[in-house]
This record gives C-alpha cells, structure tokens and sequence, in this order.
C-alpha cells in the first residue's frame, strides 16, 4: 500500500506534462522505474494471482495424491499406521481378482450410464425450453438450478423416504395404478435405477443452464437462414443448435463422466445405517463407496488407497478414449 | 466536493476494514486469554451422546475441582470418529485428554495401540472389583494393561407390545411372558408362530431377522473366537445357532423386513408395526420417542431368553494426552459406580458397575411408559449373568458381514441361505485378509 501510494499521488501531473524542457531529470528516472515496475507487474502478477489455487491444490490435491500413491504400496493398516510394510504392486494385483471391486466398477459404469445420459438429454431438452420467449424466465432459471443448490445429504434422505418400501411415496401412486409395491433398495436394478433418478434431479438444472448460456451466443441470423431453407423447429434444433453446443456438450460430458466416477454420497445415504457396503448383495456400491469401506471400515488404507489410484487411471483412461473420440469426430466434420 | 468525497470514501473504508480485522484479532486474542484463568481445561471426545453433561456430571465434577474445567468434543457417529481418533493416536496430535472407545473396536485398540494407552488398571482409586468381570476383562490387552474403563454396557431384555399379545391371544404379564421363552431363543421363535397365527391385521412378531440374531448370539461367550483366540467365523456353534434362528424367523415370515436404525424402522415403530424387539436399555428411549403418545402403556419388558449384552463402552486416556494426570482422575470419577448411577437415571445408560445396580436411581427405578416396569431390576439380572464375551480382531467387521449381508439377503433380497452364507463369508474373507 506504501510503495502504491507515490505513484498515485504523482498520477494527476503526468498527464499534463507536454514539454520536455520542464521535466527534470528526477522524473525520468521515475518513469523509467515506473515503466520497469509496469513491465514487472505484467509479467509475474498473472503468477501471483494463479499462486493461491497451486498452493492449495498442491496441499490438498497433490500432497494426498502422491501420498495415496506411497500408501498403496504398502500394507498399511489404520490399526497401526506407524508399521507400514512394502508391499509393492501387491495391492493392485490384487484388486485383478477383487470381485468386490469388479462389481463396484461394473456398478458404477452402470449408474453413471443410467444417470449421466438421461440428465444430459433432459438438461438440453430443458435449455431448449428456456431458449424460447418465456413469461417469468429468471423465475425458470433459478428453480431448474434449486436442486444443484440443495445438499446431497438433504435431497437423498428425502429420496429415501419417497422410495421406501412400506411407506414411501413412490410405491403409494404405484398401487394407485395397481402395480405392486417395489422394494427399491433391495432389488438390483431398481436401487441402481433409484441413486440414478437422484443425481439425474440434482445435476439436470445445473447442465441445462450451461446450455441455455451456450445457446443464447448462437448467432441468430444462423436461424433465420434455416428459416428461410424451410428448416422446422425440430431440424433447426438438431442442425443448427446441437452442432453448435459440441464444445459445450463435450464440456459437460466429461464434468459428468468425472461426477460419475466419483459418485459417492447419494449411495451412501441411499444405503442407510450400512450405506457403505452400497446394498446387501453390493448391488449399489461404486467405487467411492468400496474405497471408503475398505479405509474406513475394514481399516485398510493402503487397499483403500490402490482403489482410489485405481479410480484415478480409469479417469485418465476415459479421458484418452474421449479425446479420441472427439478428435475423430471433428475430422468426420 | 465530490471529487473530495470520492478520494477519501475508499481510504476511509480500507481503514475501517482495517479497523475491523484488528478489533476482530483482538477478540480472538482477548478469547484465547480468557480461557487461561489458571484452570486446566480437560476435553473428552465421545461419539454420540454420552449424556455427562445432560446428567450435570461436568458441571459436578467443575465444582468439586476448582482448578478443572471441561469441554466436550462430539462426533456423531462411532465409524467416523474411531478412524480419525486412531489417526491422532498414531500422529500423537489433536487428541482429547479422555477418548471414549466402542466394545466392537475396543480389542483392535487393545492390541494394536495399547502402548499409546495409559494403564488405568493400576490408577489411583481404581477397584477392580467395582466392574463386572467380563466387561472389565474386554479393554485388558493380553499384557495385562486395562486400556479402558467400563461405562455403560447393553444388557438384552424383549420389549413387547401387551395390546398386540392380547389380541393374539398371548399373556400380557411381564412375568409370565417371560417364561413362555424362557432359556432359548428357539422358544421365542415359538411364541412368533403362535402369535402369526392370531396376529392382529397389519402386524408381525418381531422387527428384523439381525436384531434376533444379534440378540441371540451375544449370550455365547465364544461367538467369532474361540478362548484360546482361534477363529470361529467361519462356523462355530453360537454362529450357527443364531444363524439358524435368525434365518427361520426371516423365511417364516416373523419379522417385519426392517433394518434397524433406519427410517422405514422409525416409522414402523409409529405405526405399530411390529409386536416385539431385542431391546438393550438405551433402546427404550428411542422406543418411547418414535413410538409416541400412540405407545404409550402400550410397550412392556420382559426378560430374554437368555442373558446378554450387545454394546457398550469405554473410557480411555491416551499417554500423550496434555493433562494425563488429570484426565485420568476424570475418567475414574466418571466411571466411578454413583456417577454410573446418576447416569442412568438421565440417559438410560445401563452401569457397568454392580455397585450401582442397588442404589435408588436405579433400585427403585420404574419406567411409566413401559407400565412402570421395573427395568433396572430386569436388566440388572441380564447383566450379572451375560457370559464373558471373547472379542477379538476384526469384531465389527465379522459382524456386520452377518448382520449387513448374510441375513439382509435372505431377509430383504429373499436369497437362498446356503448362498447368503457364502456371501456373508466372502466378504470376511475380503476384510480380514491380510
């Protein structure tokens, strides 16, 4: 604040400064220390204000990253955590015939199928909606971005009690079509089916907004030429609009890819009392769900910690085969 | 003017910013002084509610202790906070002077950290005697170091519905509906199958095949280890036979399908769902808060079958505890007979300490909601005869691989037994696996 505050001072009259005969020597040198400090100043500040995030990430993200990778390892026990023994790939070697961590992969891929795929149609369905010239529109768009708003916790405890087996709400309109009640945790598909509807409600909105944000930057006149080849909405929609959200898209698939590897706390709440082991039978445990069990059930953090290096290869496995994807897809064009 | 108010608005706010964050350091500063009065502030970190300070036992033990003052540190829930108290344990930092520690984690503790564990057998006003031998002997370490001391534990009696066993055609008395199964869980099994025959519209005998399991195993002192610590998980006898009981009430129709603790289980217990349930002492709160006015008379106690405790407590001093001396006079007053007493009479909290089973908070303690049973009396006879349970590695895990998998999948998910079993010892394999 000191060293800003000469230069402020100074400020006024350097503007009205014409003649280089009433400049005293002084104040070139002031201008060339400012000129320096103006370069210097463009140059590291972008460093200065990016520090903060790589500071934390590298305390809280890259500090746990490595230290998982030391822990898994070895065998180490949250029992008796200052004997840690080398273990070398032996953890991981051992997730290969895990069947435990199979079915968690397999449930995971599932669910994230049943919840990303229909959330992201439904959420461009719903920009689409919002596109068109609507009453209340703000009163639109906060609503359909409420349940991003609300906690996991709330919303799926709420989901509970809609999908309960004996009270819920859910199986009370199902007899009132004359279907028999489903038990929804209990059965394999319908409990899968039951986290899904959770996340699918609470990340529809926040998706549809980023559509709707992209949407509105498309140039009208694109349109008004589809208009006049005798385009309908429909073939608009899907000739003008979607091709020109692909990046958009392609943005919120891999957000919702990642979301879904690391879908955690909607099965764990959907579980209850033993949320962690995802379903008697496992039906609904994911990935999330077998690492914290593993580290904080059955104490074995160095397992727990393979899993979640596990998770994190997949990740960058799902990454390499998207952008694969996608760089095929944009030469097709 | 304006310009003039322009250029001093955002001076005159920095500094009033300034002046702020100083004025709060100061508090801070000034807060952190406070405290230090010259007395010693003793934590002690539990999980859920332990209710010393609901019952005034802090407040007590302040005013008898000048120089002490104590704070409570809460977590909610017992799997989340013994994970992070190992973790301070091993990293010596960020622990509570006194730590309470749960019966199904308190053998890992024992044997893995019990170094890192002051020896309250041998602390100052500590009688062995006071405790009940079995409970005493589940915080002692093979080397003979008692790590934790007993406070409440879980002695089993059966809550029953009186109106529902009239109208099945069932006695009502405390007294004699104890008798009808009297000495085995299989005639308790019984009395579910002439209770479904007559049973009123809507209701079933019991609330779930793992409250009848866990009922029933926690009365055979050798139930997943074997004395000489071999391992019985994979089949001993009180396995199979609370095993077999809880998968023939399940297959006969006597429970309700419910999981305890869960919110279908909560609103069950509303609508009446249910006739009987294994029920440990603290579980008569919970009864009479989800039950409600529509329960109330209704509910009665009976002894179980057979005697047994399920759950229970402990309290632990860590030797890098800041003010270990002190903590460790903290955690024997509080475990200490007359404070286990004033325990009860507040929260529920069954005395681990027979001693206290004739004093007047609990001699003469009736329980209106429950027709003013006598329920220290019923417990008290549980506790004094429940068997030594032998606890060894991975309690908690073997048990909820039973409780958790192998009885919900036949229970709930309607499996095939045989399979449920192998499942249920899958996943120990999977846990205990080195």
């Amino acid at each position: 604040m000191t060293a800003a505050s000469p230069t402020t001072v100074e400020e006024p009259d350097a503007e009205p400064a014409p003649g280089p005969a009433r400049t005293p020597p002084a104040r070139d040198r002031g201008a060339a220390r400012r000129v320096r400090r103006h370069r210097w100043d463009v140059r590291w500040s972008p460093y200065a204000f990016v520090a903060p995030f790589f500071l934390f990430f590298s305390a809280f993200g890259l500090f746990p990253l490595l230290w998982t990778g030391w822990a898994s390892l070895h065998r180490l026990e949250l029992t008796d955590m200052n004997r840690p023994e080398w273990a070398g790939a032996r953890n991981y070697l051992r997730l290969l015939h895990d069947e435990f961590f199979w079915n968690a992969l397999g449930n995971t891929f599932t669910i994230g199928v049943l919840s990303t795929v229909p959330q992201l149609l439904m959420a461009l369905a719903l920009a689409h909606l919002l596109h068109q010239r609507l009453r209340a529109a703000t009163f639109w768009r906060v609503a359909l971005l409420t349940p991003y708003a609300t906690s996991v916790a709330a919303a799926t405890l709420v989901f509970v009690l809609l999908y309960g087996r004996d009270y819920g709400l859910v199986n009370w309109v199902l007899g009132l079509a004359g279907v028999d009640p489903v038990d929804w945790q209990n059965g394999t598909w319908s409990s899968r089916l039951a986290v899904s509807s959770i996340v699918v409600w609470r990340w529809t909105g926040y998706n549809a907004l980023i559509y709707l944000a992209a949407m509105q930057a498309i140039p009208d006149e694109l349109y008004e030429s589809a208009a006049l080849d005798g385009a309908s909405r429909v073939r608009q929609f899907a000739h003008v609009t979607v091709p020109s959200l692909r990046p958009t898209i392609l943005f919120t698939v891999v957000v919702s890819t990642i979301g879904a590897t690391q879908l955690f706390g909607e099965p764990l709440l959907f579980g209850g009392a033993a949320g962690q082991k995802g379903g008697a039978s496992h039906q609904f445990q994911t990935l999330g769900l077998y690492l914290y069990e593993q580290g904080w059930f059955g104490f074995h953090l160095g397992r727990a910690s393979a899993v979640a290096w596990a998770m994190f290869l997949i990740l960058l496995l799902v990454a390499a085969v998207g952008g694969l994807l996608a760089r095929l897809l944009r030469t097709d064009h | 003017m304006r310009g003039g108010t322009h250029g001093r608005r955002p001076r005159a706010r920095r500094l009033r910013a300034v002046l702020a964050s100083a004025v709060l350091l100061a508090a801070a500063l000034t807060g952190c002084a406070a405290e230090d009065d010259g007395r010693t502030t003793l934590s002690v970190g539990t999980f859920g509610v332990f209710g010393y300070r609901q019952a005034g036992l802090y407040a007590e033990y302040e005013r008898l202790h000048p120089g002490i003052r104590i704070k409570e540190n809460v977590i909610e829930r017992s799997d989340t906070y013994f994970p992070q108290f190992l973790t301070h344990l091993v990293t010596g930092s960020g622990l509570a002077d006194v730590q309470a520690v749960e019966v199904g984690t308190v053998h890992d503790l024992a044997a893995g950290q019990g170094r890192r564990l002051a020896d309250l057998g041998r602390a100052a006003g500590v009688r062995r005697t006071d405790w009940l031998g079995w409970k005493w002997a589940q915080a002692t370490a093979p080397d003979g170091r008692t790590v934790g001391l007993g406070t409440d534990i879980g002695p089993i009696a059966v809550c029953y519905r009186k109106d529902l066993f009239r109208r099945a055609g069932l006695p009502t008395d405390r007294e004699a509906v104890g008798r009808l199964w009297a000495g085995d869980w299989r005639k308790y099994l019984d009395v579910g199958r002439a209770y479904r025959k007559r049973a009123p519209a809507g209701t079933v005998f019991t609330d779930s095949a793992a409250g009848v399991y866990n009922a029933a195993i926690h009365g055979y002192p050798e139930r997943y280890y074997d004395r000489s610590g071999r391992p019985l998980h994979a089949g001993g006898p009180a396995l199979r036979t609370a095993w077999d009981l809880a998968v023939r009430a399940a297959r006969e129709g006597l429970t309700a399908r419910l999981r305890q603790f869960e919110k279908p289980w909560d609103q069950a217990y509303a609508n009446g769902r249910f006739a009987t349930v294994a029920c440990p002492p603290w579980m008569l709160g919970y009864i009479k808060e989800k039950s409600g006015d529509a329960g109330r008379g209704r509910w009665d106690v009976a002894a179980a079958p057979r005697p047994a405790s399920w759950g229970g407590s402990f309290l632990t001093v860590p030797t890098a505890a800041r003010h270990r001396a002190e903590a460790v006079a903290l955690a024997v007053w509080l475990t200490a007979p007359a404070q286990q007493a004033k325990l009860f009479a507040r929260q529920s909290s069954f005395p681990s300490t027979p001693a206290s089973y004739g004093m007047p908070e609990l001699r003469d303690a009736r329980n209106p909601y429950f027709g003013d049973a006598p329920v220290a009396r019923i417990f008290a006879r549980a506790a004094v005869d429940a068997p030594t349970l032998v606890i060894g590695p991975h309690e908690q895990q073997i048990g909820t691989a039973f409780t958790d998998v192998g009885i919900p999948q036949v229970e709930q998910q309607g499996r095939d037994p045989r399979a449920a079993w192998a499942a249920a010892q899958k996943e120990i394999h999977n846990a205990v696996d080195e």
